[in-house]
């Protein structure tokens, strides 16, 4: 074989376009021009929508759903409500966290604007008028929205139809209004540590309840097609094959007779993860009348109804000797998981990955505990922008770390330095049992510290207290662990948390690469075929990157907790080496030499010694389908399935600088500084993409983000009128910067990075509001950091006139 | 519900058509006229995806019934592509300046880049951000959407120096 071609060594990598170039994003291209294929633009023949019916209470008893009057509103073809469900078992459905959640309200709501009746029409005009014309009786019954009241003896029970549960799928309970405790850690030891602890601190900390809101609302399109018994379901599904399954299980359909197909989707953040009452409905509707039917949820049901995040109460104590070094921590927390358990973790884990809430400290002791329980709110608590639970943990870490160097008269660098598992510790296990991969935390905080000239802005505000001005500095040193996971921790619904790629070679040396996952903004198109044109030779123009249907893609575990990269990117990278390996074989057969005889070079193998004797992958390629050595079968096609052998720990250091305005309570981002390590970096221009998004919701939440409700449950603000999502004009300015520590188990050494910078960027925007008042004592004020919270916080201090 | 005439242009095109007229213009142009661009990312007017041009004006379509929008010239993103069917300098901007990353708000964010730029040729980084404050993104972040701007700005600006 000969070189077609006269590039250099270089050139030829440069053409392939793979891991580490800013490669533009494939995607683009039809989403510029508004050709992007969301579930709302699905528009098939004969197609009617559906809606609901919402319960304006939170807790109440429904005494009678009268449809008849809707039934006759000219275009409204049905109304389901309990009861038409019932002869299917469709009323209630399992969770993810082994509880159930009723579809549609049977005899009680739980929370308000559950779901009480499904409307179905011509259009979504007719469904409306449908929905007004539904009398409903209720009869309203006491709200819990405390959940500190949940377990008192005399709260009222919320779940009548689990009252007598010992247990709804995570352990045992003690309360009625109990759903689970989770404890884990060493208590004697966590307990002796403290008692002859130099230092202790204890701190209440609330990571308020919020809501990932995407831009684009969930939804989706079910098609019956009666003649061959086959269900198609497009969705907003980040897992779509595990909604394949769930559907399967619950609607009692053969999996093989059920499509599972998400288009483009408009975001995720984790609200896309859950099983939703619109599902099933519109499924139901397909089935009932032959139709294919479309449920888009509008803003206020997505802000009100699916998934929440965090609503956890924290109370957080560290031990510490003199120095600030620490001994132990002590961790309680309320979960406030609302009325039905319907969150999103690995089934084994009712608080998800908290305990990494040692973070990036080398810390002897520990024990937490967390007690979940019922309040009639909605169902939920996803992950937003974060592996399972990560971000409540490092939240608290954080932010107990700050108020420990208070307590001890250190500099919240110093203390971090004094604390961090040191680069010599690597592979380190921390006490909660995990095996942290890799990490340098002490450079990339010192790199930060140089950055922003740290010294300088320590001085700068030593001279602004003294003249009364409040300027705050907070840093954020974070560990995350993502890539769930190794199936023997990790498994949803007990189907290991692995993911997959399967590759196919065309003869002419292009490719399409199918994977698990599915991508709601995250770039997949573009930098899983960067991953591959660096281990097959290919370019990655000449890759095809398909995910979300279930009919065409491998089994996976779906795109969320930054996993596409630890785990589907894995997958991707092992199933490339085992065509490698074939092309190998074909390679020495074209070259008339023994395998062993061969070394890879960028994109063909060579004979050693005779660099002008080679085999581009592209020949290769064509061969596979004609050229074979003898015994070998045709093609180039590989699978992988690939269960990780720990999870990823990416890190990084941020720093934020404030400044507040004492008489208005307004607080001024002036610089954010964002050093990540996510290992191997595929696409510089995707993961600085990744971490300006990702501090913008951080920003979103530590400033404004918060779901309330009064005290007959009535959700305040559920709406963009009142829910805060940050404008450009709100939105700070991003300074990035990383450094590279690989992950010695993954492929190709990459550790995800889409959730680090929500993670790491919350504790740093509060650790900097809460640093501008540290020198008047104050070691703690709960998020959000509005203008009247802040300015409450001054009238408090009397520095507010 | 009886049904009126509306008559418009969109993206160059006359179109003629009997509609509700509690039909919105947003659902209009996705459902009658499947423009799927402009999508609905809230009810209350504040996320700015189903952003149009309306007689020279940035619009939400979500909160104009499509009756109001009679004799109208209108622009969706669909029509935003050079005469010859390349991309405009703001698409080209999005794409080159990774001013995107689910694609949910970028064709409002399009629409209202591009009258930005016809009401001000050289706005300033703080200008672009004020003028698209009434667009929502979660993904990005907007410093990537402001450096799109500005990329199609320049270009804009070198075009038009070059043929003067």
């Amino acid at each position: 074989m000969t070189d077609a071609t006269e590039m250099t060594l270089e050139e030829r990598e440069a053409t392939l376009g793979g891991i580490g170039c800013a490669r533009k994003r494939k995607e683009d291209i039809r989403f510029i021009q508004g050709k992007g294929n969301y579930v709302d633009d699905i528009k098939l023949p004969g197609q009617v929508f559906g809606d609901f019916v919402r319960s304006p209470y939170a807790h109440a008893r429904v005494k009678s759903i009268d449809t008849a009057a809707a039934k006759a509103v000219p275009g409204v073809l049905a109304v389901l409500t309990a009861d038409d469900l019932k002869p299917l078992n469709l009323h209630w459905m399992p969770t993810l966290a082994g509880d159930t959640q009723a579809v549609l309200a049977d005899e009680k709501v739980h929370f308000q604007n559950q779901e009480v009746a499904f409307v179905i029409g011509e259009d979504r005009y007719a469904v409306s008028d449908g929905i007004q014309a539904v009398e409903v009786d209720y009869e309203d019954l006491p709200v819990l929205v405390d959940p500190k009241q949940a377990l008192a003896e005399d709260a009222p029970v919320l779940r009548e139809d689990v009252e007598d549960k010992d247990n709804v799928g995570q352990g045992t309970r003690r309360h009625p209004n109990h759903i689970f405790t989770w404890d884990v850690g060493d208590k004697d030891a966590a307990d002796q540590a403290f008692s002859g602890a130099a230092v202790t601190i204890k701190e209440e900390i609330f990571y308020q309840r919020v809501h990932p809101c995407p831009l684009e609302p969930c939804g989706c399109v079910a098609s019956m097609d009666p003649v061959r018994g086959e269900l198609t379901l497009y969705g907003t599904f980040q897992a779509p094959h595990v909604v394949r399954t769930v559907v399967s299980l619950i609607a009692g359909l053969p999996e093989h007779k059920i499509r599972v197909i998400a288009p483009d989707i408009g975001g995720g953040f984790g609200n896309k993860v859950g099983a939703y009452p619109g599902y099933v409905c519109a499924t139901v509707g397909t089935i009932v009348l032959g139709r294919p039917v479309k449920w888009v949820e509008g803003r206020i049901d997505n802000l009100s109804t699916t998934a929440f995040a965090r609503d956890y109460h924290m109370t957080g104590e560290l031990a510490a000797d003199s120095n600030g070094r620490i001994a132990a921590i002590r961790v309680h927390v309320l979960a406030d998981h609302g009325a039905f358990n319907a969150h999103a973790q690995p089934s084994k884990w009712p608080a998800g990955l908290f305990s990494i809430v040692t973070g990036s400290y080398d810390i002897p002791s520990a024990h937490i505990a967390v007690d979940g329980v019922y309040t009639n709110k909605a169902p939920g608590g996803v992950a937003y922008r974060c592996s399972f639970r990560v971000t409540e943990a490092s939240y608290l870490i954080e932010r107990m770390v700050d108020v420990l160097a208070q307590k001890v008269g250190l500099d919240k660098a110093e203390i971090r330095l004094r604390n961090f598992v040191t680069p010599e510790q690597f592979p380190y296990t921390s006490c909660l049992d995990w095996e942290y991969d890799s990490g340098d935390y002490p450079t990339a905080l010192n790199k930060v510290l140089e950055a922003v000239d740290y010294k300088g802005l320590l001085e700068e505000q030593a001279e602004k207290r003294k003249r009364g001005e409040l300027m705050g500095i907070g840093l954020a040193t974070f560990t995350e662990i993502v890539g769930a996971g190794p199936s023997r921790n990790c498994d949803i619904l007990g189907i290991g948390m692995f993911d997959s790629c399967e590759i196919r070679i065309h003869p002419t040396g292009s490719a399409i690469a199918r994977l698990g996952t599915k991508s709601q903004g995250q770039g997949h198109e573009t930098t899983y075929a960067q991953i591959l044109a660096t281990e097959l030779g290919i370019p990655s123009d000449d890759i095809t990157v398909e995910e979300g249907d279930t009919d065409t893609a491998p089994y996976g575990l779906g795109t969320y907790g930054s996993r596409s990269t630890p785990v589907a990117g894995a997958a991707a990278a092992q199933a490339a080496r085992k065509i490698k390996a074939k092309a190998q074989k074909i390679a020495a057969h074209m070259l008339e030499v023994g395998e062993k005889d061969l070394e890879w070079e960028v994109d063909r193998f060579k004979v050693k010694g005779l660099p002008e004797k080679a085999a581009t992958m592209k020949e290769i390629a064509f061969a596979a389908y004609q050229n074979l050595p003898e015994g070998l079968e045709p093609g180039l096609e590989a699978v992988n399935y690939y269960d990780p052998p720990n999870f990823t720990y990416p890190f990084g250091a941020y720093l934020c600088v404030v400044d507040v305005d004492r008489l208005t309570g307004e607080v001024k981002v002036r610089r954010f500084y964002a050093l990540d390590d996510c290992g191997t970096r595929i696409n510089p221009m995707v993961i600085e993409g990744q971490v300006h998004g990702g501090l913008t919701e951080a920003f979103a939440i530590a400033m404004g983000q918060e779901l309330t409700f009064d005290e007959t449950g009535n959700i305040q603000g559920a709406s963009f009128m009142d829910y805060f999502l940050p404008t450009a004009v709100e939105t700070p300015v991003w300074e990035t910067d990383f450094t590279v520590t690989p992950s010695p188990h993954h492929p190709i050494g990459a550790k995800g990075v889409g959730e680090s910078p929500n993670v790491g960027g919350v504790s740093a925007f509060s650790n900097a509001v809460v640093d501008a008042f540290a020198h008047l004592g104050v070691s703690h004020m709960p998020m959000p950091h509005t203008p009247w919270r802040v300015w409450k916080q001054c009238q408090a201090l009397g520095i507010g006139e | 519900m009886s049904k009126i005439p509306v008559k418009m242009t969109v993206n160059g095109r006359a179109v003629d058509e009997l509609v509700e007229p509690r039909l919105l213009l947003v659902h209009f142009l996705r459902e009658k006229l499947n423009l799927t661009g402009p999508h609905v990312g809230c009810e209350t007017s504040h996320c700015g995806a189903c952003t149009i041009d309306l007689d020279g004006m940035s619009v939400k379509s979500c909160t104009v019934f499509a009756v109001q929008a009679e004799g109208a010239e209108i622009t969706t993103v669909e029509g935003m592509a050079n005469a010859d069917g390349s991309l405009s300098a703001l698409q080209e901007g999005f794409m080159q300046e990774h001013g995107l990353q689910c694609g949910y708000c970028t064709p409002g964010m399009i629409m209202r880049a591009h009258r930005l730029l016809r009401e001000n040729a050289n706005p300033s980084d703080e200008e672009i951000r004020w003028e698209l404050s009434g667009n929502l993104c979660r993904c990005t972040g907007y410093q990537n959407i402001v450096k799109a701007v500005r990329y199609a700005a320049d270009k804009l600006n070198a075009q038009q120096e070059a043929a003067e």
